[in-house]
């Protein structure tokens, strides 16, 4: 079969494009290899070549263009998935980004080589301060799972700190309590930073339990983490009582910000009472999700832990901007990244967050809360079952489909699955935990009530085809590169290294 | 009203299917007393009023063209090489750039193969058995490595890792950040001043009590640009129990031996820095941290892993594996907080060792090398210029001068030239401050061209001269 007819096939990799005889780049120096070499120690040096692909540029080009294919995303498809807020991502951002002043300095550049950048990051802190009513913000941490350990440890450096300037008084505090909703990051985070995790469950309304907070914070309390509104989809009504119940225990709040979408320019957290916060950019701020990262998670703060930020941060006198490190906050937690996170990233939240201004950040949280309560009554008129139904949805809902797994036998994964036919990203199922076959759909501001109302339509065909024909689901999807994956075979027989399984 | 498409008649029509008078009825939830008052001075009047695409787009031009595009010495872990056209164009289409995290295999498989063949690249690279999806960067990258080290050294039972000073000190500080609050601690261990690499008497000596540790960190080419001796340094440490982390350079490796073969088994664990493999400097980010291992310790990698298995037909293709270590399904007992990879950062990466491929790579590599020895030779002709550590390295390299490294690069920077990377203003808790002073790290790369570093080196000459007299006359003065 000749390499061409391959190419077609799915499963046609870049390495079965490759000849090791192949010469036709010109992205290469011309030099002679083996008299550089010669500068190197001979027992120091590769002995066994390399096997990179040796492919033409043009067939370079279309083996990734024609994977990019293969893929959904927002500029081609519906994604509501819930908790990612997969908004338009403003080509602008990315162009601006990209301009060679911003890409060519490195960053250990002199600060005089380096007042643009910098001011453009002082500013981006300035927005985001004000956005969250934070008394710091600090841009470094280069996911929200990144801010999220940024955020523990600070409240971590905090309590050690005072115990060490109080030894007798200040108790030995070692829980972190995490709702049972929350994101599976927030446990994880706890106890990289330490800390034993305290579950606390969740009411039939979605609310956290004040009884059960109450018989669980103690002297042993060093904070809670909470994402408002939850990952239920709804406000936490008592946040206020929440926050005075742990700050009178000498607990400390954290704020997930995942959810930031839903109360852009409507709440601040810093009002709640939150201490410490994170933002996902990539949710909030439209940058791009590229296929699962880069995201870029800052950090705000409260004035209590404003010494224990971590640096570097951008400061500003009458010279101009300059760096803020160690030596000026020697509480610091210290450093995440090795100079001053993503800054592309940084930049291109910074120019969305220009476009929009104050006045399009309240329509961020305006627009997203107006779709997903339209979805949800006009799937609720559908006669679909919501988990929450008698709540306000924030930006996002949950649909349990429970019955149709009950009636039909077929799951939310199966319906998912058959969204995928109809050109629909499925929303994030079975998420969270507490819902049976559950669906959490975000619909994000930037959809048309157009797509909104085709989403519903396709959902009820697809209802439909579960009853006359529960196959159609069980068996989807039927129209994608690939149907259904040995997810089993994929653990058992790992293939994770193309080279490898040749060996 | 940007990137909202709504009309005024569908928003009423839309309330009107929600039962609700007026948008902001929608957020009838949120306690009053919490609402933002945008008429008040608490309200956002720090931001300012959305601007149009055209306004920002002449904002940002002025502020790029602030900084620039000068003449790049500096290197450290961020290095300048030339990125094919096509890469980043293939990259940011939108099927890359604005999907998620490949969770519906189906309608992923783009990202899912891509992942797949930046495994593949990277384990070949490093001639590890496996790699994973990525991660943030090489810092934070080696701070993985080192939890993954402690989880997997069950034999040497022991939370102490071996940190030499050739490690770059920003490097040290991230890994310190992230380890310390689970009873890692990190040893310093001296280099030796006269090659600046990995002393290895004293890292026997830190064997105190014939006390073992968790694993021994070898750079290559380390932080000074220096070669270790990293057969010989392995097989030391897997001879006291201890495993190793490779951290190294992927652009050295076309022509270095890689960990995977390091000594008689080869290194543990081989993490780095993917960003001169197609990513600009960028103020720092974002980059791309990998980590490769042995096959006996793929389960306890941190992050997403994407492995190849087949369809319900049969038909071979892609998908997340391994997902039991992670948080989202093992919450508090998973193996690192991490959700995501670099995702567009391993397509850029992956698209870059396509195009450049082994014989591209090598050439790129070499011309690093070769240009590297050419601003040695030219800066010889200085007696004031020394070289502490000697001239056998990869692509940078350490310079002593007569004068103060902050003013020489204040005057570089004056004529539109990034001169490297002031050793002195580097220093951590422990490292020995004096030896570093007045020392100046340079890169070179494929970038430069015969006259760029005639000229640089001239500058750089003329320009300590000038300051040395200077200081003189006011010597004199004095």
């Amino acid at each position: 079969m000749s390499k061409r007819i391959i190419e077609q096939n799915a499963e046609t990799l870049i390495f079965e494009l490759s000849d090791q005889n192949r010469r036709s780049s010109s992205l290469a120096p011309d030099i002679d290899v083996n008299d550089a070499c010669n500068n190197l120690p001979e027992h120091l040096q590769r002995k066994k070549k390399l096997q990179l692909p040796q492919v033409g540029e043009l067939q370079v080009v279309r083996h990734y263009t024609r994977l990019s294919q293969k893929n959904f995303s927002i500029d081609t498809h519906f994604y509501p998935l819930g908790s990612c807020t997969m908004k338009y991502n403003p080509r602008v951002c990315n162009t601006l980004a990209q301009l060679p002043g911003f890409t060519a300095r490195h960053p250990m550049a002199h600060s005089s080589m380096s007042q643009g950048v910098m001011s453009c990051l002082f500013d981006l802190q300035t927005l985001l301060m004000e956005a969250t009513g934070m008394k710091q913000v600090s841009l470094t941490p280069m996911a929200g799972a990144q801010g999220e350990f940024a955020g523990i440890a600070m409240i971590r450096a905090y309590h050690d700190h005072n115990k060490e300037l109080q030894p007798d008084k200040e108790p030995e505090r070692s829980e972190i309590i995490v709702p049972d909703a929350a994101h599976g990051t927030n446990p994880a985070t706890a106890v990289m930073c330490g800390y034993k995790v305290k579950e606390i469950p969740t009411n039939d309304q979605g609310d956290i339990d004040i009884d059960a907070l109450e018989k669980i914070i103690g002297p042993q309390t060093a904070g809670i983490m909470l994402t408002n509104p939850s990952t239920l989809g709804v406000f936490e009504r008592k946040i206020k009582l929440i926050a005075d119940m742990i700050h009178k225990a000498g607990g400390l709040l954290y704020y997930d910000g995942a959810n930031l979408n839903a109360i852009l320019g409507k709440v601040k957290p810093g009002d709640m009472g939150f201490d410490v916060i994170h933002m996902n950019l990539h949710k909030t701020f439209s940058t791009p999700h590229g296929g699962g990262g880069p995201g870029s998670g800052p950090i705000g703060v409260s004035e209590r832990l404003q010494p224990f930020v971590p640096v570097p941060i951008v400061g500003h006198n009458e010279q101009g901007y300059y760096w803020i490190t160690e030596k000026e906050l020697p509480l610091s937690i210290g450093r995440l990244s090795a100079w001053m996170g993503n800054v592309g990233i940084l930049l291109r939240a910074y120019i969305y967050a220009l476009l929009l201004g104050r006045n399009g950040m309240v329509r961020v949280a305006d627009f997203a809360t107006l779709n997903a309560n339209y979805l949800l009554k006009r799937l609720m008129a559908a006669n679909f079952e919501m988990a929450f139904p008698e709540r306000r949805a924030s930006h996002e809902f949950i649909l349990t489909l429970r019955k149709e797994a009950k009636e039909y036998g077929t799951t939310a994964m199966d319906f998912a699955k058959r969204l995928l036919d109809y050109g629909y990203h499925a929303p994030t199922t079975y998420f969270p935990l507490l819902v049976p076959e559950c669906f959490l759909i975000e619909p994000t501001e930037t959809e048309s009530r157009d797509d909104l109302d085709a989403f519903v339509e396709t959902l009820i065909k697809i209802r439909d085809e579960a009853e006359q024909s529960p196959n159609l689901l069980k068996d989807a999807p039927f129209e994608l590169p690939v149907r259904r994956l040995d997810d089993v075979k994929a653990a058992r027989e790992l293939d994770l290294n193309f080279y490898y399984s040749k060996c | 009203m940007p990137y909202i498409p709504h009309t005024p008649n569908e928003v009423e029509e839309m309330l009107r299917v929600i039962g609700a008078e007026s948008i902001d009825d929608l957020f009838d939830e949120i306690p009053q007393e919490l609402r933002i008052d945008l008429e008040k001075s608490t309200g956002l009047n720090a931001i300012p009023l959305g601007k149009s695409e055209m306004a920002v787009q002449r904002q940002l031009s002025e502020k790029a063209m602030l900084d620039g595009t000068p003449l790049c010495f500096a290197g450290g872990g961020a290095y300048e090489h030339h990125i094919p056209a096509a890469l980043w164009e293939v990259a940011t289409r939108g099927e890359f750039y604005s999907a998620y995290t490949p969770y519906q295999a189906e309608a992923s498989q783009g990202t899912l193969q891509v992942i797949y063949e930046f495994q593949s690249m990277i384990a070949n690279l490093t001639a590890m058995d496996v790699s994973n999806a990525s991660l943030y960067d090489g810092a934070s990258g080696l701070a993985e490595a080192v939890l993954m080290a402690v989880r997997a050294n069950r034999k040497a039972k022991s939370k102490r890792i071996l940190m030499p000073e050739s490690v770059s000190p920003v490097y040290r500080q991230v890994v310190e950040t992230i380890v310390k609050n689970q009873g890692i601690t990190l040893e310093l261990i001296a280099i030796d001043q006269t090659t600046g690499t990995i002393n290895q008497e004293h890292a026997q000596q830190q064997l105190h009590n014939d006390e073992t540790f968790a694993a021994l960190v070898i750079p290559q080419p380390n932080y000074f640009g220096s070669l270790e001796e990293v057969h010989q340094l392995t097989d030391w440490a897997h001879k006291q129990g201890g495993l190793v982390i490779a951290q190294v350079n992927p652009t050295a490796l076309a022509l270095l031996e890689a960990p995977g073969n390091w000594g008689e088994n080869g290194a543990d664990i081989a993490v780095g820095e993917a960003q001169p493999l197609g990513i600009p400097l960028s103020s720092g980010g974002p980059y791309i941290g990998f980590i490769a291992c042995k096959q006996k310790l793929v389960r306890q990698l941190p992050g997403r892993i994407v492995g190849r298995t087949v369809d319900l037909d049969d038909k071979p293709g892609f998908t997340l594996t391994l997902q039991a270590r992670e948080q989202h399904i093992r919450r508090s007992k998973a193996t690192s907080n991490i959700c995501t990879n670099q995702g567009l950062m391993a397509t850029a990466v992956t698209l870059y060792l396509s195009f450049l491929g082994t014989d591209g790579l090598q050439k790129v590599a070499a011309s690093c090398v070769a240009n590297t020895q050419k601003l040695i030779t030219l800066l010889e002709k200085s007696p004031e210029i020394k070289f502490p550590f000697g001239k056998t390295v990869f692509h940078e390299f350490v310079v002593q001068l007569d004068v103060s490294v902050d003013s020489v690069l204040e005057r570089l920077a004056e004529e539109d030239i990034v001169g490297g990377i002031n050793l002195s203003a580097q220093q951590v808790a422990g490292q020995s401050v004096d030896a570093n002073k007045n020392q100046l790290l340079i890169c070179v790369t494929e970038t430069k061209t015969e006259e760029e570093l005639r000229f640089f080196s001239e500058t750089l000459i003329a320009i300590c001269s000038e300051i040395s007299s200077l200081s003189n006359s006011e010597g004199e003065l004095s």
